[in-house]
């Protein structure tokens, strides 16, 4: 029972960071449908901003605030200016063929500038282990996991409580009726973009102290936020979330007492399951095509 | 095909049988690799350019096209029964995986696929007993056909460019035949090819069955070509590789991957001096041509040719529909 209550908390706080990212590629999804196979990426390269600015001699905490502020100009604005923009005359195929080669290139870039050993990254808190009925649980993954929450309530507020969050969500839902009633459509979906790029290095920060900085964590990552997003339901928000959950959970859970060289497999074969049962995800709407 | 383009298949046809004769032995092992990629960027050319679906599994049953056939000689079974079975094997599983990514829409196949290479890698790594796992298997032999053994490396080149030319044979009569024209019609335009009554789902599933069969059998020309194989050849990389090709060639384009599996062959070789940079570069030419020229090397020339052959003799004005705006 102990153990279970440590690794439920462990995957309660993996699945909040895989709900981060999660959240990010539904919301580009549904403005802009960007499918951003570079996702795991996003949430690599912040990690490595943060690394040099400690390098170069900044503080801890301002090393996080220039990592968040290269993230939303680079994985935010740049992005959406060089690499989507152009494409989005062309349908959705050739924009995701162009982010396969952009996280090719993220990926590479980042072995060839740093190298490819795992750097240590510096975590949030001190590792100290508490103790609760005899299950061990680290200030870590407690500290993962109230960041991640009050992330995602932050973001909830801000989409439903906030003028600016129901125009984003009015754009995704329905971009022509949006700019209809007078919602600037360009902007919000900029601002999708900067969203994800802030929620991208929030994991970042979270994630690299457990995986260390490394350049080829975005791969699983990316997997991850994919799979959460099926999961729970491509269209909402609350679906990723719930996905990401799910998933770190059940990854943890199946890691220990299934098997441990298969743990990137049951993902898959929930993901499988979900498909052939509910292909609109566990909390999603299915969505009516027009011809 | 026009003129043209005959002219061009012969000369590249031409090229591919003579110029190995005066490569050193790195030359002729390129020119294999070639046929290799070639094969298995036609077979994702089925599943990408005619039914318009991103797998991300080619690289995946090019592993286990070579597994099997690695496994099956070494059992003792003849290579060419065991290249069949890697093909069939091949068209099962891609059959199995694609039925339930292809229910839904939103390019899930991507992702599913996507995930079933970490499987297989997984699986390829962790089952030692079949795989040898990390260390892989070494000293497949190369095969004997008709007592002509394929030993030498450029007796082993005709051999792959012998298979290359009779699956692309094959390939290009399927796509001639009543099916053919249905993977084209689901790429125009699905939902037309739905109410013309094509069961859509039918033709998508077989055409990525089909094309992840000839991953498998190109998979069985690397084996004996390498000698050696082992679960990281066939990781994820190799996939989003093959992909690249067949875009940077041209999706769509029957010689789309035989133009792009040449880039992907040449390139590295001459970017030596660019060392590890070298695919920072060749992700920057791709999302560049997904800018600029979204149809690849092939779409370009096209694009090119036809220009050329607008301004040599303009259609005559009887045909010009009648303009309406200046």
């Amino acid at each position: 029972m102990a153990s279970f209550i440590q690794l439920l908390v462990s995957g309660l706080a993996t699945g909040a960071i895989y709900a981060l990212i999660a959240v990010g590629f539904t919301l580009l999804w549904q403005t802009s449908q960007t499918i951003n196979f570079a996702q795991g990426e996003f949430v690599m390269l912040p990690a490595f901003f943060i690394l040099e600015a400690m390098y170069l001699g900044a503080p801890f905490w301002l090393a996080i605030l220039i990592g968040i502020a290269l993230s939303v100009l680079l994985l935010g604005l740049v992005f959406k200016l060089i690499i989507v923009d152009p494409m989005l005359k062309h349908g959705v195929l050739p924009l995701v063929i162009s982010t396969i080669a952009l996280s090719l290139f993220i990926k590479e870039m980042t072995k060839n500038l740093y190298s490819s050993n795992a750097q240590p990254f510096p975590a949030l808190a001190p590792p100290i282990d508490l103790h609760f009925f005899g299950a061990v649980i680290s200030t870590q993954s407690l500290v993962v996991l109230a960041v991640a929450i009050g992330a995602v309530v932050a973001l909830h507020l801000l989409l439903h409580k906030t003028r600016l969050g129901r125009s984003m969500q009015a754009t995704a839902q329905n971009p022509t009726l949006a700019r209809i009633l007078g919602i600037p459509v360009r902007r919000m979906v900029l601002y999708t973009f900067l969203l994800n790029a802030v929620l991208c290095a929030i994991a970042s920060i979270l994630i690299s102290p457990i995986y260390l900085a490394k350049f080829i964590n975005g791969e699983t990552l990316g997997v991850a936020a994919f799979l959460a997003a099926i999961i729970g339901g491509f269209n909402q928000v609350r679906g990723a979330i719930f996905g990401g959950f799910v998933l770190g959970i059940l990854d943890n859970l199946s890691a220990a007492y299934l098997s441990s060289s298969y743990r990137g497999a049951f993902p898959l074969l929930i993901l499988i399951a979900v498909i052939m049962w509910r292909p609109q995800g566990l909390l999603g709407r299915v969505e009516e095509r027009t011809v | 095909m026009n003129r043209l383009g005959v002219i061009a298949v012969v000369v590249g046809a031409i090229f591919a049988v003579t110029v190995p004769l005066f490569l050193k032995p790195y030359g002729i092992y390129l020119s294999s690799t070639w046929t290799v990629l070639t094969i298995a960027a036609m077979g994702l050319n089925l599943t990408l350019g005619y039914a318009g679906q991103v797998s991300l599994a080619q690289g995946a049953f090019v592993g286990i096209g070579a597994y099997t056939t690695a496994l099956l000689m070494q059992a003792g079974v003849p290579y060419p029964l065991a290249f069949i079975a890697a093909g069939l094997l091949c068209f099962s599983i891609g059959w199995v995986l694609g039925y339930p990514a292809l229910r839904v829409q939103h390019h899930y196949l991507a992702f599913v696929t996507l995930a079933f290479t970490t499987l297989v890698f997984l699986v390829l790594r962790n089952e030692e007993w079949l795989t040898g796992g990390t260390y892989g298997l070494s000293g497949i032999s190369r095969p004997v056909l008709f007592g002509w053994s394929t030993n030498s490396s450029l007796r082993f080149y005709y051999f792959s460019l012998g298979i290359l030319a009779v699956l692309a044979a094959g390939t290009w009569w399927m796509l001639r035949s009543p099916w053919g024209r249905a993977f084209i019609a689901l790429r125009e335009n699905p939902i037309r090819a739905l109410s013309l009554g094509l069961d859509t789902r039918r033709y998508t599933l077989m055409a990525f069955a089909i094309g992840s069969s000839i991953g498998g059998l190109s998979g069985a020309v690397f084996a004996p070509l390498v000698q050696y194989i082992e679960p990281l050849s066939f990781a994820l990389n190799l996939s989003l590789n093959l992909l690249l090709m067949v875009i940077v060639g041209g999706s769509g384009y029957f010689f789309g991957p035989f133009v792009g599996a040449l880039v992907a062959v040449l390139l590295p070789e001459w970017l030596r001096f660019i060392q590890g940079y070298y695919l920072v570069f060749y992700a920057v030419l791709v999302m560049a041509m997904m800018a600029f020229c979204p149809t690849g090397i092939l779409g370009l020339v096209d694009r090119i040719v036809k220009a050329v052959n607008m301004r040599r003799d303009p259609p005559q004005p009887a045909l010009r529909p009648e303009r309406t705006s200046p």
